[in-house]
């Protein structure tokens, strides 16, 4: 009998594979049966409204795409009151994932989202888009780990630590937040990236700038998830650029415990189902009884400390 | 719980199964000079559309064209005894572009239907309709669905030049009263448009008024609307990722209640208040 559980912490979930922050929300539910999904995640929110950035909010590079959505939030009340109940029907656990502008304002939303339904907190200590040219907590470990420090004494329920691409101090933060009290990591949000229309010479996105996400990124929150995964004793939840099953079980032999399906649902809105059964094809026809036997088997023996947490191409 | 008053209405989660299929292509052939008729072999299920609504298109990729999201395109026709989807479409980037390579028997994967459409309301007898372009595509099914609703239809239909003008022989067919106006002409500019729209309001009356695209009929019709007391509706449009309300990407402004509010056109749209939209 084949095991698709994985844990992440005290969450088991039924199959490694759930949606990424921001890519997924009560209306996929009229393409599939949300339940077969290990997790679900919502955008991130904010306690009070916002509004968002200005559009274009998305253009398309090649084979892949950039986004300047920001943190349009309904707000907390308004999230409690309509999205928590929604996925009561669901037996697959609630990921809230929240941001704020300071430690103090993230600890209390932190505190205040802690309520039944919700299963864990992922922090959005990373999105590219809430501060100026993408400045955010996660680009270094003192942030990180002051941020982390606050939301552990604020809730009682895992703590997942989105990571960010736009620092070069990787498996420095992914320790800071480790040591800080976050129960899992997940590598990585989108990486700041530019447009320019050449016939009006316009920048694509109306807020100049923007997160790449597809196909393109993968190699890069793959190595980011691969450097975590060695530095760190807590789990891992690999995510960037994932859009193929074949692409899940890369994330996986490169350390992650789960991943998280972004942009692919965009291009494919059953993806994630079919990733589930693509992986449970691969497992049964590669002879392995579970994911767990899969997670972190990269064949890397030979490779030194250096060459592993590298931060500069060779 | 606390019951707590909400900030704004919540949008109905509307749980209508939306279906993403691969379709066998028709016919897929140039209209005029710069439009082209894509004709899908659809099956039933996703043929219980509503004018105004529109499908995700994920269009083929090749050496040369490789568009990477899918485009969202409004519906130009829906038969569901013929089993037919029909896309009026204009080629203008790489999307487009590559939808034109399509050949009968390929095959062409839609997501949909798709968002809300245009209301017909029971006491809205004379219903008006003006477009330009290829704007004229997004009001064929709302013209038809009129027809066989009984009601009255002028339909002003505006572009560059005569054979330019789209569908108006469709409208005909429908019993519209079709008015054509071109640049050509010197027939289409906004002061005459009004004067037309004027003698109609006082010869028949008009209950309702529907458009498409243009800014400078938006803003004539809201002008119309307000003087006249004539409610109406618009199809807009917006950069699109997923198209089914999930990445908050294809929001516009509307005014609203004194405010100015952010909805999504996939979801809360394509088609809204023509009083509230605001013009880009």
């Amino acid at each position: 009998m084949l095991d698709l559980t994985t844990q992440i912490g005290s969450l088991t979930l039924k199959n490694p594979i759930m949606p990424a922050s921001g890519t997924f929300s009560e209306e996929l539910a009229q393409l599939f049966d949300l339940d077969v999904l290990g997790a679900h995640v919502t955008k991130t929110i904010t306690r009070e409204k916002r509004s968002g950035n200005p559009t274009p909010r998305v253009c398309e590079v090649r084979g892949s795409m950039l986004n300047s959505i920001g943190i349009p939030s309904k707000g907390l009340d308004a999230f409690k009151a309509n999205v928590i109940p929604f996925y009561d029907r669901y037996d697959a656990p609630l990921i809230v994932s929240i941001s704020a502008g300071s430690t103090d304002e993230f600890a209390s939303l932190c505190e205040d989202i802690s309520v039944p339904g919700v299963a864990a907190i992922e922090v959005n200590i990373s999105c590219p888009n809430i501060e100026e040219d993408g400045k955010a907590f996660a680009m270094r470990p003192s942030t990180t780990h002051a941020v982390i420090t606050k939301l552990r004494q604020a809730t009682d329920l895992p703590l997942w630590a989105k990571l960010t691409p736009n620092t070069g101090e990787t498996t420095e933060v992914a320790k800071a937040a480790e040591e800080a009290g976050a129960d899992a990591l997940v590598v990585s949000n989108t990486l700041l990236a530019m447009a320019i229309d050449i016939h009006t010479r316009r920048p694509k996105l109306g807020n100049l700038m923007g997160g790449l996400s597809g196909p393109a990124f993968k190699p890069i929150a793959l190595r980011m998830a691969y450097q975590c995964a060695k530095s760190v004793d807590i789990p891992v939840i690999g995510c960037g650029g994932i859009s193929t099953v074949d692409d899940v079980i890369e994330y996986l032999i490169a350390g992650a415990v789960a991943v998280q399906i972004g942009t692919a649902t965009f291009i494919e809105p059953h993806i994630m189902a079919r990733m589930i059964d693509g992986l449970e094809t691969y497992l049964t026809t590669q002879g392995f009884q579970s994911v767990r036997q899969l997670v972190g088997s990269v064949d890397d023996k030979e490779a030194s400390d250096g060459m592993v947490f590298m931060e500069a191409a060779p | 719980m606390n019951i707590v008053p909400l900030p704004t209405s919540p949008t109905p989660i509307e749980m209508m199964p939306v279906f993403d299929v691969s379709c066998a292509v028709k016919r897929n052939e140039p209209v005029n000079g710069e439009y082209r008729l894509l004709v899908l072999d659809a099956p039933h299920s996703i043929l219980q559309c509503t004018p105004g609504q529109f499908f995700h298109l994920l269009c083929p990729v090749s050496e040369h064209l490789q568009p990477y999201l899918r485009r969202p395109m409004s519906i130009y026709g829906y038969y569901p005894d013929q089993g037919e989807l029909h896309f009026l479409y204009k080629v203008t980037g790489e999307g487009t572009s590559a939808l034109a390579t399509l050949t009968t028997g390929q095959s062409l994967t839609v997501l949909g239907p798709l968002g809300r459409g245009f209301d017909i309301l029971p006491d809205w007898q004379n219903l008006l309709l003006v477009a330009r372009g290829v704007g004229l595509a997004t009001l064929a099914p709302l013209a038809l669905q009129a027809h066989k609703l009984g009601r009255n239809l002028t339909a002003i239909c505006s572009a560059r030049s005569e054979d330019m003008l789209m569908s108006l022989d469709y409208f005909r067919e429908l019993g519209a009263d079709v008015i054509p106006l071109t640049d050509d002409t010197g027939t289409s500019d906004v002061g005459n448009m009004r004067r037309i729209i004027e003698a109609k309001i006082a010869d028949t009356g008009i209950d309702a008024m529907y458009t498409c695209g243009s800014n400078r009929i938006l803003k004539l019709l809201q002008s119309l609307g307000k003087t006249h007391n004539i409610p109406g509706q618009i199809a807009l449009e917006q950069q699109m990722a997923c198209g089914i309300g999930m990445c908050q990407c294809c929001v516009r402004a509307f005014h609203r209640k004194g405010k100015t509010v952010n909805e999504r056109v996939c979801r809360e749209g394509p088609v809204f208040d023509l009083q509230e939209a605001i013009g880009c």
